[in-house]
């Protein structure tokens, strides 16, 4: 998609400064094309997740049919997964495990990335260099030491646990991404702040956070995303009392079979929650990565 | 009453020095100018002067109390920053009361106070804006407000002109100097820019590695540099430097030979030199003259004509002598000119780029930028 947009700016130069009418015909056909691959590859990409939606307004029989986009709408699917559990505990742990993290997360990183980024030493960037290379250990590699520890804790099926596991899974990609926001502000303006007389935590509350919130925003918004969309953990280390969503999807693959139909209606109000978040920030979170890349 | 000490201050980065003892005093509602070309140590040395950098060694002493330990807030300064470094999300008169607001300040006063700043610079139009919203000159005169809020003891500007345009650049230097006379403050100032630090400064510190090179009032500096140091990076074109040869010492100078064969004597005391001691003659562009008979000689190889004065960049051998001649002078390039300057004008360095001391006095040497003041102008209105 990038790479499609960066063409624009090129194409759009002669239609700008053409006179002749052929010129501008040929400069409208190329943005025409361009539009149509772009919603191309954006259709293939949301292919899978639109199939789902629709799916999940079928009926079972519909669902396992020949796969067709004619069919009449049902909310049969929707009734049964209702009526099979209860969504709402479900999505209420989602939500008290993502936001509990990323808040715990947020809480931990923003002082870290402070400290590396405004009073760097020597091991600073060895330290960022370790904290990301954690991301690379597969997690079942250390899921029995984990589910031991947790069990002899009494942290399984608790959503304290799983806040905790989330939020040391997330950790590192929030310092990072604070660490590189808060690297671009400029040092002056806190220094400037210390001449005027500010301690180190007004320095963070009337300086850096003002300045650096929607990068801070758009790190929150993906650790929410992340912890969301967890599914490895949630499965392992809960059962019933702290299950988030995953779970919940999860447990319409019974050993009976699949039912297509139910799964499909599940996993939709599943990720209702987040797809609408993800769509209503969007800007955000596009502001927010390219922060540093486009200034 | 404000004054500052530096005690012999160093500053290592690592196995780097970047300042190598550094002694200064600056004396109460004194405009002191540190320049040096960048990477000298002024903007480190001011930084420690804040407190927003530590000294490897020395002490820093204001007002007879040392204020190594002290935070930068405690130290009764105000800092002007290069960037400006204004609070993009707050107003102006957010800005310009942080500090006060940090302190604990009843709103009232605190609006009062920014009023009053705002007067002096022309602010109070444009109190509810932000800095965004502002020129560059606009911003320049925040930064300076939001110092002088905080109504410090001492100054301090960190190349505070260098983001304006040449234009600007001149107007804030003025309204600078204006500034100083109004508060009657100590000010301390970092600049690369020699003509701020001539037209601003009563007392001048030329820096160069780390080392005060030389400390005087621009006059001095200009007519009696200390050393090549000084006198080539005050003085703008740069001085012309030759090397000569050194013929005889007596009472009344340095009997020399220039190149190309003419003897003169320089009025310098040159009884410590060795009998084949190797000298250089330092010549301001401005103090070369064209002249008929002048002992010197070149062909003039670029040729700028300002108006009012014309450089003549004239070739002499490896040379490449600047002079500064009338604007109506009716020479071409390639042509052949013989010039001369009168030795009372030059100055003579020493193999180790020390100036020999001149044995006539410059009647300005001892004038500071307060001196050209006529009483009573203190008072009139910025």
């Amino acid at each position: 998609m990038t790479l499609l947009r960066s063409n624009t700016p090129a194409q759009a130069m002669p239609s700008a400064n053409a006179s002749a009418g052929a010129g501008r015909g040929a400069a409208s056909m190329k943005m025409l094309l361009i539009t149509v691959l772009g919603w191309t590859v954006a259709l293939v990409i949301f292919f899978p997740i639109l199939w789902m939606i629709l799916t999940g307004f079928k009926t079972e029989a519909a669902a396992i049919a020949d796969p067709s986009f004619i069919f009449s709408p049902t909310l049969e699917s929707y009734e049964a997964v209702q009526a099979r559990s209860g969504y709402a505990r479900f999505a209420l742990n989602s939500v008290a495990v993502a936001f509990g993290s990323t808040f715990l997360a947020l809480l931990i990183a923003i002082p870290s990335a402070y400290s590396m980024a405004f009073l760097p030493t020597r091991r600073t960037k060895g330290t960022l260099l370790w904290m990301l290379s954690t991301k690379m250990l597969p997690p079942v590699g250390v899921l029995v030491p984990i589910y031991l520890i947790f069990r002899d804790v009494g942290l399984l099926d608790t959503r304290t646990g799983l806040i905790i596991i989330y939020t040391l899974m997330n950790l590192p990609i929030v310092v990072w991404m604070l660490y590189t926001f808060f690297k671009d502000m400029p040092k002056d303006i806190l220094e400037a702040g210390r001449m005027d007389g500010a301690s180190t935590l007004q320095e963070v509350f009337f300086l850096l956070l003002p300045l650096t919130l929607p990068g801070i925003a758009s790190t929150g918004l993906l650790s929410v995303i992340l912890s969301w969309n967890e599914a490895f953990w949630s499965l392992n280390l809960t059962s019933s009392k702290a299950a988030p969503l995953t779970a919940y999807i999860a447990s319409f693959s019974s050993p009976e079979g699949l039912f297509w139909a139910k799964l499909s209606a599940a996993s939709t109000m599943a990720i209702a929650p987040i797809l609408i978040l993800g769509w209503m920030t969007q800007k955000q979170m596009v502001r927010g990565l390219t922060f540093g890349a486009v200034k | 009453m404000a004054t500052l000490q530096l005690n012999n201050i160093t500053k290592r980065f690592g196995d780097t020095s970047v300042l190598k003892g550094i002694d200064l005093d600056v004396n109460d509602q004194e405009f002191v100018v540190f320049v040096g070309p960048s990477g000298c140590g002024k903007s480190t040395l001011m930084r420690i002067i804040a407190g927003l950098e530590s000294a490897t060694d020395g002490d820093i002493v204001i007002d007879a109390q040392r204020m190594n330990e002290v935070g930068p807030a405690d130290r009764g300064l105000a800092m002007v920053f290069q960037s400006y470094a204004l609070y993009p999300h707050m107003t102006v008169e957010g800005n310009m009361g942080f500090s006060m607001r940090l302190a604990g300040v009843p709103k009232e006063e605190r609006r009062a106070k920014v009023l009053e700043a705002a007067k002096v610079l022309q602010l109070e139009p444009l109190l509810d804006r932000k800095p965004k919203a502002l020129s560059g000159g606009q911003r320049q005169r925040v930064a300076i407000g939001r110092a002088i809020v905080r109504n410090p003891s001492i100054f301090l500007f960190d190349e505070p002109l260098s983001n304006l345009d040449a234009a600007l650049r001149v107007q804030m230097r003025i309204e600078l100097a204006r500034l100083h006379d109004k508060l009657n403050a100590t000010m301390i100032y970092v600049t690369h820019d020699q003509i701020e630090a001539m037209t601003m400064a009563d007392k001048i510190v030329v820096l160069h590695d780390g080392v005060v090179e030389q400390v005087g009032s621009p006059m001095a500096l200009y007519h009696h540099p200390a050393n090549r140091f000084v006198a080539g990076f005050i003085g703008s074109p740069k001085m012309n430097f030759f090397n000569v040869d050194l013929l005889s010492v007596s009472p009344e100078g340095v009997y020399i030979r220039l190149p190309g064969g003419g003897e003169c004597t320089v009025p310098a005391d040159g009884h410590t030199l060795e009998q084949d001691a190797t000298l250089e003659l330092g010549v301001r562009p401005e103090h070369l003259v064209l002249d008929e008979a002048g002992a010197l000689s070149g062909q003039i190889e670029v040729l700028e004509r300002l108006g009012g004065q014309t450089s003549l960049y004239v070739r002499m051998g490896e040379l490449l002598v600047t002079l500064m001649a009338d604007g109506d002078v009716g020479y071409r390039v390639h042509e052949t000119v013989r010039f001369s300057f009168a030795p009372e004008r030059a100055h003579l360095f020493d193999s180790d780029g020390r100036a020999l001391a001149s044995l006539t006095q410059h009647p300005l040497a001892g004038l500071t930028r307060q001196d050209n003041r006529t009483p009573g102008a203190a008072e009139a209105p910025v």
